[in-house]
């Protein structure tokens, strides 16, 4: 008699176990049948209805996901937990996923609409793609300072400012390793691309006397805390430099003569992807005219669609943070990755100054 | 005789449970494990265990372990008198005054650090109304001062609770009779309440410590990337420099060090161990 | 005289307290009534992200997501775990401190860790979706579960029940009409912490989701950098008022103890 009740309540029990786990990994089914994309990009990077819009036209599911930095993505992407179709990323990280053989040639020609993106910006691409082959543009800009000309009274021209000491504690940088030591290897006059150790060391060097003068590293929250004057300068992307002026009116946003960086992202299609003709049609879709410039109006980056610049106001396409000009960039340079020991080495400093 | 049996049995309903934790707590702390004691050439390896001993590393931890002692430290300094003073208006041991603690949890995390920050700015809320009081402005923000704000913020209702519900256990008879016997006030804490509320103080140590020395989103939010816990270099190693065999073994060095400074701390209460938590 | 001073001091302190912790909370109803896109300009008073917020159709399916989560899984944590804290009561001293210290091994571990470890354990068997993220969030709701319902079991009393046993009542029986109405305050708050814990989770959330899930952690994570959307405040004091009118219905009692609740709201209202 008892044993039986141990019985029955052994198997009550396993039931409700399984159960649950059923029911759990049930609800977890992919749903078969419909043809689907699973896409990762930045958050905020794309406005909704261009993908609820493609879903439409084109009856395949998207399934967004989203990442802060380029790092996580990375990171995110080659757990393998989830197979993504394309990705979104930036210069230095695409250059890596294209190394490693993460990414299928796609044949650009074959999408109609990728002529709307300019030569300029295929020019560009090419830091990382060589052969534009793996690669199709999205949106691009500059790094700079943006500062507040109601307590900077004289123009800023150089990285100088944020490691002079004069605005102590009123900086914000990048919570971003590659671009905060962009800016001191630029200010030192060396390349943002270098391979040199000792290059790197000065840099840091640099960095870790100006730390005690930094309000926060941030990422692109800078620019809400210098609209909102808790600091005078920040280095942030051109787009954001924009949207701030759109809030702020007194600030003004600089790229530095020493140069800076010019960023491109990028879509790739991944080794996972067994449905190209639909990744395809979802790059030609990204690219076309009036889905561009949606996309531009929800985050306003420069976009690489000439199509699409050619629609703005005069007054828009004279705004360098929308659209910088060509000598804006001249001696910018696009972000490579390093050499590995560079790399670790740069990851290792980093990390010091952080703690320190 | 008969009570061991229906003891015995009564085992068994721990069974799901024990399936649960092989299969979501055990295995995957395996998997934290193996990449551990994996160095990054692959094969076994110590280093990344050891890697807390690098002084970068070791810094962060000390901070960490700053932090999460002030922490603790501040929390019981504010419950105590709360959970007092919610005795003095005789708010005994009603379920509304535990939820009053918890409610906040309902709006995200993230938003209220964030709103934080808004409020310790430099030209934050907070600065806003001490000039307008003719007082100087505090520049918190990105200090350890405002890591130490939020975690606090975010923790004292781990401490304010199980202390409340240990106090709220205890005869008020006892404490009439102390009165009545010539005790004061202080004498009555003293010598009653607060042995008797041990029980409590110790599962609210557990609850504030442990999640605020491994934290590492109120730093980044409050801390303006400034300020590393051994938290942040854990999250860093794992999404930025795509190291998890150094993040593991960080991780894995930070666990055994505050399952060692746990056992310290309920080295006296291990049958107590989680007692009365709400 | 004294005793006066003494109430009016604890009222002073508790009302501190509360500003402490509802400080923040009121900078997010301010900003859900904020006429401008960006947190740190004060555009004026509006209710539009009010109206945008229910024609906003990722924000809902991630609030029904964010529901059902937490729903779920803090119910079959609560099954689970009072099931498990009944069992491990019953067990023997040594086996009993080892289940309490894999019961709180959870609790240890660093989120992220925890997080990526599940992930990488998971991709095994299921696809990341949304059955794998409600496993996770199972896995760190009972312990709270646990260890709400323990310190109940260690204060029942047991002879009731086996008084009932012995009058002849069936096991589930006596459980259910002996057993867990002792229980039920440790059970209610046990299912009230997990249902918490999986609304607030963030990190666990984002390692173990798989693509076009999204709760309205992850959502608003995925705001961070481009500013948080309006619509996230409206939508947080809506839940939060929810949530505070519910705890008030549901202490709503007539007689003595109301004085004290009106004291209380009071010191809220300050």
């Amino acid at each position: 008699m008892k044993k039986m009740k141990k019985r029955i309540i052994r198997a009550l029990l396993s039931g409700v176990l399984a159960c649950s786990i059923l029911c759990a990994a049930g609800c977890g089914q992919k749903s078969e049948g419909k043809e689907s994309l699973t896409v990762f990009s930045y958050g905020e990077y794309m406005d909704p209805d261009v993908l609820e819009q493609f879903t439409e036209e084109s009856g395949i599911e998207v399934k967004y996901e989203e990442a802060l930095t380029p790092e996580e993505m990375y990171a995110k992407y080659k757990s393998g937990a989830i197979e993504y179709d394309l990705l979104c990323s930036t210069d230095y990280m695409l250059q890596k996923f294209i190394n490693e053989g993460e990414f299928q040639k796609i044949d650009i020609d074959a999408l109609e609409n990728s002529k709307n993106i300019g030569d300029r910006y295929w020019e560009l691409a090419k830091a990382f793609d060589p052969e534009n082959e793996y690669t199709v543009p999205f949106f691009w800009g500059t790094l700079g300072i943006l500062y507040d000309t109601s307590r900077v009274k004289e123009p800023v021209d150089s990285w100088e400012v944020l490691f002079n000491g004069e605005y102590a504690g009123e900086v914000i940088m990048q919570n971003s390793m590659r671009d905060t030591y962009m800016a001191a290897l630029k200010y030192l006059g060396y390349s943002l691309n270098t391979n040199d150790e000792n290059e790197i060391r000065k840099a840091q060097e640099l960095l870790v006397k100006q730390k005690p003068d930094v309000q926060a590293y941030l990422v692109d929250e800078a620019r809400d805390e210098v609209v909102a004057g808790n600091a005078v300068m920040a280095i942030v992307y051109s787009g954001e430099a924009y949207l701030g002026r759109q809030y702020n009116e007194n600030l003004e946003y600089v790229v530095p003569k020493e140069g800076s960086n010019v960023w491109l992202d990028a879509w790739g299609v991944t080794k996972y992807c067994d449905n190209m003709e639909a990744a395809r049609k979802f790059l030609d879709f990204l690219c076309r005219e009036d889905m561009a410039k949606k996309n531009f109006e929800y985050i306003y980056y420069s976009t690489p669609n000439e199509a699409v610049i050619n629609s703005l106001s005069d007054e828009e396409r004279a705004d360098e943070t929308l659209v910088p000009p060509v000598d804006a960039t001249e001696n910018c340079e696009v972000c490579l990755q390093a050499e590995p020991e560079i790399n670790d080495l740069m990851n290792e400093l980093w990390k010091e100054l952080k703690a320190d | 005789m008969k009570k061991t049996k229906t003891m015995n049995r009564r085992t068994l309903l721990a069974s799901p449970y024990i399936v649960w934790v092989i299969g979501f707590t055990v295995i995957p702390l395996g998997v934290i494990f193996k990449y551990a004691l994996t160095g990054q050439e692959g094969g076994f390896s110590l280093e990344n265990i050891g890697a807390i001993f690098d002084p970068i590393h070791f810094k962060a931890m000390l901070f960490s372990l700053e932090i999460a002692l002030g922490c603790t430290l501040l929390c019981i300094l504010l419950s105590y008198p709360l959970v007092m003073a919610l005795k003095a208006l005789n708010m005994g041991r009603q379920s509304f005054v535990m939820f009053i603690w918890i409610l906040p949890m309902w709006m995200n995390f993230i938003l209220r650090l964030l709103a934080w920050q808004m409020i310790l700015s430099n030209n934050g809320i907070l600065n806003f109304l001490l000039t307008k009081l003719g007082l100087e402005a505090l520049p918190l923000a990105n200090t350890g001062a405002a890591v130490m704000i939020g975690v606090v913020y975010d923790y004292l209702p781990y401490m304010v609770l199980p202390i409340f519900n240990a106090v709220a256990e205890i005869d008020e008879d006892i404490i009439e009779a102390a009165k009545d016997l010539g005790a004061n006030g202080f004498t009555v804490f003293r010598r009653i309440i607060f042995p008797l509320s041990i029980p409590g103080l110790l599962s609210g140590i557990v609850m504030v410590f442990v999640p605020s020395m491994t934290s590492f989103v109120i730093s980044d939010i409050l801390g303006g990337g400034k300020l590393q816990l051994i938290g942040n270099v854990i999250e860093q190693e794992f999404t930025k420099s795509s190291n998890w065999n150094l993040g593991s073994g960080l991780s894995v060095s930070l666990m055994i060090f505050v399952l060692l400074s746990m056992a310290f701390t309920t080295k006296n209460d291990v049958e107590g161990k989680g007692s009365a938590i709400w | 005289m004294v005793e006066k001073l003494k109430i009016f001091l604890s009222r002073f302190y508790i009302a501190f307290i509360i500003l402490f912790l509802y400080a923040p909370i009121l900078v997010l109803v301010m900003l859900s009534f904020n006429n401008s896109r960006s947190r740190v300009t004060w555009g004026g008073f509006t209710l539009d992200w009010y109206r945008k917020l229910f024609s906003n159709g990722q924000i809902m399916e991630a609030l029904a997501t964010t529901l059902v989560l937490a729903f779920a899984s803090a119910l079959f944590a609560t099954v689970i775990g009072v099931l498990g804290a009944l069992g491990i009561h019953a067990m023997r001293r040594k086996n009993y401190q080892m289940m309490m210290v894999f019961t709180n091994i959870p609790l240890l571990n660093a989120d992220i860790v925890t997080g990526i470890a599940l992930m990488l354990w998971f991709v095994h068997f299921i696809p990341l979706g949304f059955g794998s993220v409600l496993l996770a969030h199972m896995t760190f709701n009972i312990p709270y579960v646990i260890l709400s319902v323990m310190p109940r079991i260690r204060q029942m009393n047991l002879s009731v029940y086996e008084a009932a046993r012995d009058l002849g009542a069936n096991a589930v029986y006596a459980f259910f009409k002996v057993m867990l109405p002792q229980l039920a305050s440790g059970i209610i708050s046990g299912f009230f912490m997990a249902f918490t814990m999986s609304m607030d989770d963030f990190v666990i959330t984002y390692f173990t989701k798989g693509p076009g899930v999204n709760t309205l952690s992850t959502m608003i994570y995925g705001e961070i950098r481009k500013g948080i959307k309006p619509e996230m405040y409206a939508l947080s004091t809506i839940i939060f008022v929810v949530a505070l009118l519910v705890l008030l219905a549901g202490n709503y009692r007539p007689g003595k103890k109301q004085k004290n609740q009106e004291l209380l709201e009071k010191e809220m209202r300050r």
